[in-house]
């Protein structure tokens, strides 16, 4: 089973990164971008194969070290590998 | 004095910190990986400047679950006085044992450069040698120094008087312009509730003695010894 993880700053939380994409994409020439907002994308590959004890397995990783949840959210799916 | 500093793969300011502890304070200094599982008895931790584990993922997220780690948060909590630099100050938010986090400064560049600080608090063992209000000259270098948390965390900490360190100008004012990263409130260093714990993005090892350019550092070091008397 493998994990599609999704980590995005909170709403709120100033991204100096996002900004510096969202001013490239302007200087390129690229019109109606309103805000571009960056995060992380991670695939965990589980050896679970139950998807209530890979779900338990996911959070777990995510709050331990993935996710800084004083400025970030995580998301993730499950999929077959 | 009998010091510990702690040595994470990607450290670059262990011995930096070594040498202004044993110049300062006369003390003892043991260098200890962050693979080992206990900290030796002492006066005094230091988390130093760096990049440990090359800063993947988040600043210091992979070394605040360091084998060390939970030995360096169980002294912390029993009293030891506990110093993190720059790094050391990222691995401490990423540890949960200081609030809040550093982010990727405003700019998304790199700043190495002097900064001045106000010392907002002088009832710390890190502080105590120091003015109430003193202005201090301390370099910083850093890419991640952007000291971030919600509102209701800043307001505690403003409340407690947690705010050790502020970036000001030469007025002594934390104004925008004297903001090096976009830390919120112009925060350059915070203290735990207890006061035992500091971190803070500047460098005092750098300039602790005027061969270096400076010696405003100093004082940080010489607190120690003195809150170690009292």
């Amino acid at each position: 089973m493998k994990a599609r993880i999704q980590i995005t700053l909170k709403h709120g939380v100033l991204d100096p990164q996002g900004k510096a994409i969202e001013n490239a994409l302007a200087s390129l020439g690229f019109r109606g971008i309103d805000e571009v907002r960056q995060g992380k994308y991670i695939e965990v590959d589980l050896t679970e194969t139950d998807e209530g004890r890979a779900r338990e397995q996911v959070e777990k990783i995510c709050k331990d070290l993935l996710a800084n949840t004083v400025i970030e959210n995580y998301a993730y799916e499950l999929v077959s590998a | 004095m009998k010091a510990a500093v702690i040595v994470f793969p990607g450290s670059n300011c262990d011995r930096d910190v070594k040498v202004a502890i044993e110049k300062v304070t006369g003390g003892k200094v043991a260098m200890v990986w962050h693979a080992d599982t206990s900290v030796p008895a002492g006066d005094l931790i230091v988390l130093p400047g760096g990049f440990a584990y090359g800063d993947y993922l988040r600043t210091g997220a992979m070394a605040a679950h360091s084998p060390i780690m939970r030995d360096v948060v169980a002294k912390a909590k029993a009293g030891t006085p506990v110093l993190g630099i720059c790094n050391g100050f990222q691995v401490l938010c990423e540890a949960g044992v200081l609030p809040g986090v550093l982010m990727r400064n405003a700019s998304v560049k790199f700043v190495c450069r002097d900064v001045l600080l106000r010392v907002e608090q002088t009832d710390t063992p890190f502080t105590s040698a120091f003015r109430q209000g003193e202005i201090a000259r301390v370099p910083i270098a850093h890419g991640d120094g952007n000291y971030f948390a919600d509102a209701a965390t800043l307001d505690a900490l403003e409340a407690e008087g947690r705010v050790v360190f502020r970036y000001v100008d030469a007025q002594g004012e934390p104004s925008p312009g004297a903001n090096p990263n976009g830390s919120q409130r112009n925060i350059a260093g915070i203290c735990d509730a207890r006061r035992r714990v500091l971190g803070l993005m500047p460098h005092p090892e750098r300039l602790f003695e005027p061969m270096l350019g400076g010696s405003d550092g100093r004082k940080v070091f010489e607190s120690v010894v003195t809150s170690l008397v009292h």
